[in-house]
């Protein structure tokens, strides 16, 4: 009876077809975790946005790490300072591959009402940015839309080609 | 020791440009090159043990350009003493007051890093909110706003940041907070 030997129906039920790409990013977006870069009164929202209220752990992007190496995704909070751009820049450079940056409010987007000799003109000087967020300072309800923004971003990428994007650009010059 | 006594004691053993009376402050204008022993008399003789600020104003135009700002206060008797000097551009030096109180140590460096004012005997003197290698000095009122671009090792860039029309001022009225709020008003 070797037939009914290679089918088992107990093991029916957990066995999915889905392409690789899709299962990858489905296990990437639903587990965010973010890298807190609290530069000034944003991250007072992003507190709160992790907090019971509003729950961020709702999307999977509960675990703030302190340590770039385990982050995902960077979410830049507040005024960057050209003095702090340079600590911004080699904290994201930390980061492994694959890397998100979500940059939250008006002054991580364009500098804000920080028209000045100080401020870096926006975050997307120095990191490519995947998700910009309106408000000074956005509520929670914004950033959580601009993560599931993100997590919509993330669900058409091409994971493995995506995975090494700046060392694929490199390579190829 | 009340602050009149205070300044009288200054008046009788120093030179004073100025002493100017305003709403019961006492501001002595000094010489430059005096301020270093007054600094010591205050603190030794006077009971002035506490430096609370150290500033600086740049009176573009004038001469001299700059101005120090001290401002000192006793524990003891409550009074507050303002001694100022005068900078020349020709010469930007400055005789250090961190080694008689320890807390000039970091208003200096706010000094030299925003008007570059040098001050000489300072231990420590370097930028203390630019980055290191920054070649301007912002505070200064021929610098614009917007800032200056230049080249910096490690950064790279800054650019002049866009000001749209601005810069952005409130206007201080009894008007609704939607006309008083920061708008580009052009004088």
């Amino acid at each position: 009876m070797a037939e009914t030997a290679a089918y088992d129906s107990k093991i029916e039920g957990n066995v999915i077809f889905t392409r690789l790409d899709a299962a990858i990013n489905w296990m990437r977006k639903n587990s965010l975790w973010p890298m807190p870069m609290g530069l000034a009164c944003c991250a007072i929202e992003l507190m709160a946005t992790a907090s019971a209220r509003f729950d961020i752990s709702r999307f999977g992007a509960e675990v703030m790490r302190f340590s770039p190496r385990q982050s995902d995704v960077m979410i830049v909070a507040g005024t960057v300072t050209y003095k702090m751009a340079l600590a911004v820049k080699r904290i994201y450079d930390q980061m492994p591959e694959p890397k998100w940056v979500i940059a939250m409010g008006a002054c991580a987007s364009s500098g804000g009402m920080y028209r000045s000799y100080a401020v870096l003109q926006g975050i997307d000087q120095l990191l490519p940015v995947d998700v910009y967020i309106s408000g000074c300072p956005p509520r929670p309800e914004a950033l959580i839309e601009g993560l599931m923004r993100l997590q919509g971003k993330i669900d058409t990428e091409k994971s493995f080609g995506e995975q090494k994007r700046e060392l694929i650009e490199e390579l190829s010059i | 020791m009340t602050l009149a006594e205070a300044a009288a004691a200054i008046e009788s053993r120093f030179p004073i440009a100025r002493k100017i009376e305003f709403r019961g402050e006492t501001t002595l204008v000094v010489a430059r090159e005096s301020i270093k022993a007054i600094a010591l008399v205050c603190k030794a003789e006077l009971g002035f043990d506490v430096l609370l600020d150290i500033s600086s104003v740049d009176n573009f135009g004038e001469e001299p350009r700059f101005e120090v700002v001290y401002e000192l206060y006793s524990l003891e008797s409550g009074a507050h003493l303002r001694l100022k000097i005068a900078v020349s551009e020709d010469d930007l030096t400055v005789p250090t007051l961190s080694d008689v109180w320890a807390t000039a140590n970091w208003h200096e460096r706010e000094i030299y890093d925003m008007m570059g004012l040098r001050f000489d005997g300072h231990p420590d003197l370097r930028r203390i909110l630019m980055w290191e290698g920054y070649p301007y000095y912002p505070l200064r009122k021929d610098f614009p706003l917007g800032g200056k671009p230049s080249d910096v090792p490690d950064v790279g860039f800054t650019k002049v940041a866009p000001l749209e029309g601005g810069p952005f001022v409130t206007l201080p009225s009894q008007a609704t907070a939607k006309d008083r709020e920061p708008r580009a008003r052009r004088p």
